[in-house]
């Protein structure tokens, strides 16, 4: 409870003597490159993979003859959209963005840069932590949209070249019964995830204290946090908004 | 001028600097020497504002700093340079958006006069054409030039160096503690160096402050430093056999 306490004011300190717009512009705008741009490419191959095995493995577990095919492409529609796309790319982006946000915040803290900040008059974690927050807020969701539609293609291309459903039927399918909340809760799940994501692993990083190993520690702790805060949200989200 | 007044600190119980008080002159090179762990950096760090002290306050040139709200606090840490022990350098950035970035954020001025700053700064710490290299690129000797680089670029009124020639050879040490001390004249501010380096001592240290276990034991200057009778400040200093050889005028 103190760690959760002590992250509740760090979240307060973002806010206040908080510098230019025009500094945090720059910061976000390098920030989106950072994060977003450079994590495309994994994201698209990772949730790739995704789409191809959720047509396999669907198409493998129907074996009546009385589904029609098309419901192979409808299954692989409604996982990506509500858990593949949002959730598995949040582990990733954990993985990716959260470590690489926490080590380098830790290695700012115990090389005295952020004690330089500090002394320069700037609020550090302002400064450092909100640009990263509100890059996550903007890149993520446009990731988690990469996502849907890598997966969403790999499964129709995988569907095509090995005759598991033919192009026609996993159009269809796709479209059959298209509810478009699922994309909205998808959204809604991306804006909290980069939050927490973000917020935890700058958290970690912005705390380390002592030395190297210190900040490897930091950094694992931000992922598997991130990661079981994540999952904790995906159930609760799913419990809130699917009530209608 | 600066002084501290009655500074105490504690972390988990354990008092690590007891009741400091002293001042630190103007146009002059001060030094808080001690051997490790006796709470130099402490003090250092509860005069730059890192760390609250328990009890005691902090003046700069008569404002009280300890008590001061944060725009008192920001306005004065705008009159403060600081170079750090490893000179903290920003990873991220070269050479010269490290010494640009206390103007980046705290001065209103065209990129052609910023760049002009940086170079006069860069310059005066002997630096030349390193402007685009990245910190892991120059030498440990060149970051502390850096770092005092970007300490003065704002006109700071008060230095302050937290083991400058830490990781340095005795050339480049001598170097840097030149350096410090002819900003300290030339720009007539308020320095002060924490260190125990008994060559900086001699070279450069104009006030002296000794702490032992947490407490200011002994203050003067580099001259009296010979002659004192405190026998844990002659513990400390004639520890080596150089400062020995100096003593015993050999």
């Amino acid at each position: 409870m103190t760690g959760f306490g002590k992250y509740i004011l760090f979240l307060g300190t973002l806010v206040v003597r908080m510098e230019s717009f025009k500094t945090y512009y720059k910061l976000v705008l390098d920030e989106c490159i950072q994060i977003g741009l450079k994590s495309v490419a994994l994201v698209a191959l990772v949730a790739s993979f995704m789409g191809a095995v959720t047509t396999v493995q669907t198409a493998y577990n129907m074996v009546s003859p009385l589904i029609p095919r098309y419901v192979i492409s409808q299954v692989v529609r409604e996982m990506t959209i509500l858990e593949l796309a949002p959730t598995i790319i949040a582990v990733i982006f954990a993985g990716k963005v959260g470590s690489s946000m926490a080590g380098g915040l830790g290695t700012m803290r115990i090389t005295e840069q952020i004690d330089a900040l500090e002394v320069m008059g700037i609020n550090s974690a302002s400064y450092l932590v909100l640009p990263k927050i509100i890059s996550s807020l903007l890149m993520y969701p446009l990731l988690v949209i990469v996502a849907g539609f890598s997966s969403l293609l790999a499964g129709y291309l995988v569907g095509g070249i090995t005759g598991i459903i033919t192009p026609t039927d996993y159009i269809y399918g796709i479209r059959f019964y298209f509810d478009d909340y699922s994309i909205t809760f998808a959204m809604i799940k991306s804006f909290v995830f980069a939050f927490l994501i973000s917020s935890i692993s700058s958290f970690k990083g912005y705390y380390t204290v002592g030395g190297a190993l210190e900040v490897g520690i930091a950094t694992t702790a931000a992922v598997t946090t991130s990661v079981i805060a994540v999952l904790t949200a995906d159930y609760l989200l799913a419990q809130l908004l699917y009530v209608r | 001028m600066l002084k501290v007044n009655h500074i105490s600190k504690s972390f988990g119980g354990r008092p690590v600097i007891e009741n400091i008080s002293g001042e630190f002159q103007k146009g002059k090179t001060n030094l808080i020497i001690g051997a490790s762990g006796t709470g130099k950096s402490v003090l250092l760090k509860c005069i730059v504002g890192l760390i609250s002290p328990d009890v005691g306050n902090v003046f700069y040139d008569l404002r009280n700093f300890t008590e001061a709200d944060k725009e008192m606090k920001a306005e004065i840490r705008r009159e403060i340079g600081m170079l750090f022990q490893g000179g903290a350098l920003f990873d991220s950035k070269n050479v010269q958006a490290n010494v640009m970035f206390p103007l980046e954020v705290l001065k209103q001025m065209t990129m052609e006069e910023k760049l002009d700053r940086v170079n006069f700064c860069l310059q005066r710490v002997g630096l030349e054409n390193v402007n685009k290299k990245m910190p892991s690129e120059i030498s440990g000797g060149m970051k502390k030039r850096v770092g005092i680089a970007r300490a003065i670029v704002n006109n700071p009124n008060y230095l302050f160096c937290d083991e400058p020639n830490s990781g340095l050879d005795p050339q480049t040490a001598i170097v840097i503690d030149d350096l410090i001390g002819e900003i300290t004249h030339e720009f007539d501010i308020t320095t002060i160096v924490v260190t125990h380096d008994m060559n900086s001592v001699m070279g450069i240290g104009e006030r002296i402050m000794f702490l032992y276990k947490g407490k200011n034991l002994w203050e003067g200057s580099s001259k009296e430093i010979i002659h004192s009778d405190v026998e844990e400040l002659n513990d400390f200093v004639f520890s080596n056999k150089v400062m020995q050889g100096i003593r015993n005028g050999k």
